[in-house]
């Protein structure tokens, strides 16, 4: 198999089993479906600004959270917010988090909403990683003449 | 009002929406369907963007293409988020609704909740769809019949008011004037359509329609339309 092939093949494979273990979902697909030569980094420029915007709403979270007294209003509208954009990425496994999260703001929980931040920076740290190395592994593709495959 | 050939054919979308995340994509999936976007990151940008006037509303007779409420640009479509702080979208609807020279632009409300009972409020309160989030292409499908039916409306006052006007004059008729649409019914049909989901039930409300027809104006001024198109 030539480098092209191998680099295909790899990237089908490696894509597949993001959506396998509940990284990606549907909606991540439908945004691959809305690149095109127009619009040749989207989907890079859309999930980066979802990772800015966790890294963003953990912090502020966090800070809520350490509070004497915790105002678990405010920490469930960034949950709602979190649980937003993930969903409209495909982030699945971080929008699940989310769903608990919002059960343990609801019911005050201060320890179970730390364990769900805890959570959430652990997803956000390995779906990072996993769509970096996707996004590579595109770019070699291309490099090596290429065209990223059309997503089913 | 100028519209340029080009633009004629195009519909704008006016899109709101507080997430910059979900404008982005709310954006690219107008622009994939060939529409032109404008995004606002919340209801009070909107209604400047449109041109709102807030003593419209005490004043229901206020005539169209007063100099008061012009709009810089036309919009033909407004898809709104619902949960948005300060104005929900909820409110920019009922302000849009309640706007003599707004409330035939058609609003669409975008949720990630499915609640019934706020679906259905919205809808009452003359939305013409509501989507869940997140949005896909194939909802904005559903677009365009709403979009056509305030144009094609238009297109038919128009030719209405100009068979009255033939009639008068004598029988030479120096320019050709279109009969009244053959269409039967100014609803064209989109190809395919995927079932809506089962929160929703598309009622045309009665008052609802009758309240775009009569927010349409009379005003003979308005740029013609040559031939409507009738394939989506």
């Amino acid at each position: 198999m030539d480098v092209l092939s191998q680099l295909q093949r790899q990237l089908a494979d490696f894509l597949a089993s993001l959506y396998r273990e509940g990284f990606v979902d549907d909606q991540f697909t439908q945004l691959q479906k809305l690149q095109d030569e127009s619009s040749p980094d989207f989907v890079m420029e859309v999930v980066s600004l979802f990772f800015e915007d966790c890294e963003k709403l953990v912090n502020n979270m966090a800070k809520v959270l350490e509070q004497q007294v915790v105002d678990f209003k405010q920490v469930d509208s960034h949950v709602h917010q979190l649980k937003g954009s993930s969903s409209s990425i495909g982030a699945a496994r971080i929008r699940n988090v989310c769903i608990a999260f919002k059960t343990f703001c609801e019911a005050q929980n201060r320890e179970g909403c730390l364990r769900c931040l805890q959570q959430v920076n652990h997803e956000h740290a390995q779906l990072k990683a996993n769509l970096q190395s996707l996004f590579t592994l595109e770019r070699q593709i291309v490099a090596a003449g290429g065209s990223v495959p059309a997503m089913q | 009002m100028a519209i340029t050939g080009d633009s004629r054919s195009q519909f704008h979308v006016l899109a709101v929406d507080d997430s910059l995340i979900d404008r982005k994509l709310i954006e690219r999936l107008l622009k994939t369907s060939s529409y032109q976007v404008t995004t606002v990151d919340s209801g009070s940008k909107a209604l400047k963007f449109l041109g709102f006037q807030e003593d419209e509303q005490s004043n229901p007779d206020t005539p169209f293409g007063s100099p008061n409420n012009h709009q810089e640009v036309e919009v033909n479509l407004i898809i709104t988020d619902y949960c948005m702080p300060g104005m929900t979208g909820y409110d920019l609807l009922k302000k849009v609704k309640e706007s003599s020279s707004l409330r035939n632009i058609p609003v669409v409300i975008m949720s990630s909740e499915n609640v019934p009972s706020r679906i259905t409020r919205c809808l009452e309160e003359g939305a013409e769809e509501f989507f869940l989030k997140p949005v896909r292409l194939s909802d904005l499908n559903r677009l365009k019949p709403h979009m056509m039916k305030t144009k094609i409306k238009n297109q038919k006052q128009e030719d209405q008011e100009e068979l009255k006007i033939s009639e008068i004059q004598s029988d030479e008729q120096q320019q050709p004037v279109q009969p009244p649409s053959p269409q039967p019914q100014p609803q064209p049909q989109p190809e395919s359509q995927p079932p809506p989901p089962p929160a929703l039930l598309l009622q045309h409300n009665n008052n609802k329609r009758k309240a775009m027809e009569e927010g349409l104006s009379p005003d003979r001024t308005r740029p013609r339309y040559n031939g409507i198109p009738t394939m989506v």
